[in-house]
């Protein structure tokens, strides 16, 4: 079995695991690896040809390839190694990974540092269990997306999309623009679960109807899907009978959440949370085991690539840290805890000794509100919704007001009402 | 019905689910020709798939029955048959547990019941039970061990018997539903949309639909009762949840709501049993979930519904005698049913495959044994399995197996293409046989790869690649075709 010695070794090359990488390299690690199961880098970004990336970033409108092309030829531009059609088979936690390819076979590589990049997959009709028969014709958003996008293929022509993710919402203007039809998108939430700004521009300029409070209750069809029944559903989403309607499809596209796939994580002991399915980090960006980090969809699912480009660089600038050994245990530990109308809170823990950008997500939808930050910073919000993250930087200085060991950060409602009760 | 192909063979067997090809594999020992005619696109696909999987151990069986008769007995076969096909089977036993005195009296009389059969069985105290199965209930105050029950992966069994019937001369005709059966001139005559196929004797291993295959050779004496299971598959992650296969006490009509650890090491709960009117009624409701999981949590409390990663349903094809039919029928000669095969079908079918070939022998067929009979299946590699040192010499000889497709199952190219040489046809056979796509991700990233795969080894465009057989195509047009077309919104 080959062997391969590298100072820090990342687990995927999407916008993620370039962005990392290209970090570590600039902090002075000298053996920086990137493992990629596809044939190419750039991950999911690929086959997202529509535009919209790159602007906070650039400041400029790209699409997922031409964002992804800018990282990729700056790799080119250093010494960084890149092993293509790679696949990670196993991770230790004593920073071995073993990995295949077909030219080299397995090959076992130590890691002074990992990164863990690997992304993240689609939920799917198991997970939620929709009754009925299983024809063909029934896809993940995604799965549909490289149908189009890579492959050059249409499903079929007339669909009902569950789950008002960015993927579907996307996904119902690409199948309207190949000339299919796209019945309806349906959420069980009262709210789109992606960007406003993808609501508007792939249903509203399309004349798509969006079902709130609605969800597939049965499939139909023996060898491909002939209709969907949808139902309203109650405020505990269970359907409420007599709401019923059947809409005629032979394609029905799940855009129903994605999941961090952290089972090279799981396996290798790394604790993972369970809200956000992805690793337990802490400032910076260090798992549960040492010299163990994690950045991007893996970590935490984000809606914004320009955040997760910027997430992956610190983690890429502390691996490279401690692979030089220049990476000392923090003095102190402080656990960050999800406060009123916060589902998470990434990093879970923090040192205070270094600058941390808290990305959060709130439970609910909430107008004119004020974010509390350990009681040491605080800023108002018009609104917010938990298909936008939420993000706030704190540098040590700042830190240093804080006293207690736990960092609770919550919404607060700046109603006058709400505020007395 | 002149363009169609005429096959004259001495056995014909239709329909090549479970029973079907363990018959086909035990009749291809003897010197006859023989043909399995199935309707779809590969075999298994009917009952066979949905089956839970369980090698029962043989103390559930009503004394006096067919299926005490041969499920004990089936039983025992396991373990060699399994090894001579290299199918994954598991003999991890089986516990039946009681959660009252009431039921723990229940429980006791099966234990005589098993224990005159041969069947090898130990009570234990709840305590006991609990020191297996550290998951199970508080409330189970006593079980039934039998530690010879089993898991093994129905859909693979019947694949593999397939293949080895088929390796000792067997002919399989696919996609081929029997459209027209009767009798000439003392030859049975079956017919298929493509192939004519005269035999001495037909076995009727139709399952569901033996009733209707026997009513098209006017034998109209017995009727299938459709019953509806639903089942629900779990993550692999839940894997050693269970060891054993949990029963509760059984009900008249069914062996209740099992937990089951697969053959593959997830875990499964179900199935439901429910009469139904349609034999094609595949539907899963909320409703048999909702019992489904009542049931299971009854005995194993911390079985957690969001990882659950598929449900599916079967339909058993019950018979109206309640009872497996395995005999000559009364008013054709040379026609076999082997009908209303239900639990323990599965258990059963390699000793009902041997007792077909004895009424194959008394429906005037001389069975002399070939010589160069070949039990044996060439072994399945499986890449997940070996160890890093066998992955590597693996991928050295070939380096499709370099190549990871599946990234839930890690399966490589390398099984791919060898399913498809051993006869998967389509993404569900692929799945069944490779378990590209029976992962968490349900072939979410896998599935276009997959496709891809078939559509070069098959030499077919990707729109004919389907899931499972004509009808279920995956993807319907080219990109732009449908504009092209002049459709606009």
């Amino acid at each position: 079995m080959k062997q391969l010695f590298v100072d820090v070794a990342i687990i995927g090359g999407g916008p993620a695991g370039l962005a990392s990488a290209l970090a570590a390299r600039a902090e002075g690690a000298e053996k920086v690896l990137i493992i990629e199961r596809n044939h190419e880098l750039g991950g999911i970004l690929l086959q997202c040809i529509h535009h919209g990336f790159g602007l906070h970033r650039f400041k400029a409108e790209l699409s997922g390839p031409e964002y992804a092309q800018r990282f990729i030829d700056q790799v080119k531009e250093t010494d960084i190694e890149v092993l293509l059609n790679t696949m990670v088979l196993e991770v230790t936690s004593d920073r071995k990974l073993y990995a295949v390819n077909s030219e080299q076979g397995l090959m076992e590589i130590s890691a002074k540092a990992i990164i863990l990049a690997m992304g993240c997959r689609e939920r799917t009709r198991g997970a939620l269990q929709i009754p009925g028969t299983r024809p063909a014709g029934i896809y993940s958003a995604g799965a549909a997306q490289r149908f189009v996008n890579i492959d050059g293929y249409m499903p079929g022509k007339r669909a009902v999309i569950l789950g008002s993710g960015d993927i579907g919402l996307i996904m119902a203007r690409r199948f309207t623009l190949e000339g299919a039809k796209v019945e309806a998108v349906v959420e069980v939430m009262p709210y789109a679960a992606g960007l406003a700004r993808n609501v508007v521009q792939c249903l509203e300029d399309f004349d798509i109807p969006l079902i709130l409070k609605s969800t597939v209750t049965a499939i139909h069809g023996k060898d491909r899907l002939e209709a969907v029944t949808i139902s309203e559903v109650d405020d505990k989403w269970n359907p409420i009978p007599g709401t019923e309607r059947t809409i005629e499809c032979d394609t029905l596209l799940l855009s129903v959440g994605l999941v961090p796939e952290n089972e090279l994580s799981r396996e290798a002991g790394v604790k993972l949370d369970p809200v956000t399915n992805g690793a337990y980090i802490d400032d910076r960006m260090m798992t549960s085991i040492p010299g163990i980090f994690a950045c991007g969809n893996v970590l935490h699912v984000h809606d914004l690539v320009d955040n997760v480009s910027k997430e992956s660089e610190r983690a890429g600038m502390y691996a490279a840290r401690y692979a030089l050994g220049k990476l000392d245990a923090p003095e102190k530990k402080v656990k960050v805890v999800a406060g009123r109308n916060i589902r998470y809170v990434v990093p879970q823990e923090i040192s205070l000794d270094e600058p941390v950008e808290f990305f959060m997500r709130v439970q609910a939808p909430e107008e004119d509100v004020t974010l509390n930050v350990g009681g040491i910073r605080s800023k108002k919000e018009n609104s917010v919704r938990p298909s936008e993250m939420l993000s706030i930087k704190l540098t040590p200085e700042q830190l240093q007001s804080f006293e207690g060991d736990t960092f609770v950060i919550e919404v607060l409602s700046n109603k006058e009402d709400e505020v007395s009760a | 019905m002149s363009g169609k192909s005429k096959l004259t063979v001495d056995v014909a067997i239709i329909g090549g689910g479970i029973i079907g090809t363990a018959t086909a594999r035990e009749l291809s020992k003897y010197q006859l020709k023989v043909v399995v005619i199935e309707k779809e696109a590969e075999v298994g696909w009917g009952t066979t798939k949905a089956n839970s999987g369980i090698v029962h151990a043989g103390f559930h069986e009503e004394p006096g029955t067919l299926k005490a008769k041969y499920c004990f007995p089936g039983n025992q076969m396991f373990p060699k048959l399994c090894e001579e096909l290299d199918v994954c089977f598991e003999q991890n036993g089986i516990l039946m547990v009681a959660r009252n005195e009431e039921e723990w009296e229940t429980v006791q009389k099966y234990y005589e019941r098993g224990k005159e059969r041969g069947v090898p069985l130990e009570l234990l105290s709840g305590e006991e039970a609990r020191a297996l199965e550290p998951e199970l209930s508080e409330d189970i105050v006593g079980a039934l061990h039998a530690p010879e029950g089993g898991s093994v992966m129905p859909f693979e069994l019947a694949a593999a018997l397939m293949e080895n019937a088929i390796y000792n001369g067997v002919e399989l005709l696919t996609n081929s539903p029997v459209i027209g059966a009767r009798v000439e001139n003392g030859k049975k005559i079956v017919e298929t949309p493509f192939n004519i196929v005269e035999a001495d004797v037909v076995i009727n291993a139709a399952g569901l639909f033996t009733d209707e295959i026997a009513r098209m050779f006017g034998d109209d004496y017995f009727t299938i009762k459709p019953r509806k299971g639903e089942e629900y598959l779990f993550d692999l992650d839940t894997k050693n949840m269970v060891k054993r296969t949990i029963f509760p006490v059984p009900s008249k009509v069914s062996k209740g709501i099992l937990v089951i650890p697969t053959a593959e090491g997830n875990l499964m709960m179900g199935p439901t049993g429910d009469n139904i009117d349609q034999k094609d009624d595949l539907a899963t409701t909320r409703d048999g979930f909702q019992r489904i999981l009542e049931g299971a949590r009854s005995l194993v409390p911390g079985i957690n519904p969001r990882k659950i990663i598929a449900q599916f349903a079967g339909v058993r094809a019950a018979s109206d005698r309640g009872d497996f039919i395995v005999e000559h029928s009364p008013n054709v000669p040379g026609l076999i049913h082997l009908a209303g095969m239900e639990s323990p079908g599965l258990t059963a079918a390699p000793a009902i495959a041997v007792d077909a070939v004895r009424l194959v022998e008394e429906a005037g067929m001389k069975l002399v044994p070939k010589e160069d009979f070949q039990p044996r299946r060439e072994n399945i590699v499986r890449f997940r399995s070996l160890s890093r040192e066998e992955q590597d010499r693996l991928v050295k000889e070939n380096p499709a197996y370099g190549r990871i497709i599946c990234r839930c199952e890690q399966v490589t190219e390398g099984e791919i293409i060898d399913a498809i040489r051993r006869g998967a046809r389509t993404l569900d056979g692929i799945k069944f046989r490779a378990r590209a796509g029976a992962g968490r991700c349900q072939g979410g990233f896998c599935q276009p790869i997959v496709m891809a795969i078939i559509a070069r080894e098959l030499n077919i465009p990707l729109e004919q690649v389907t899931k499972r057989g004509p009808g279920s195509e995956q993807v319907l047009f080219k990109a732009k075709e449908l504009l092209a077309g002049g459709i606009t919104q």
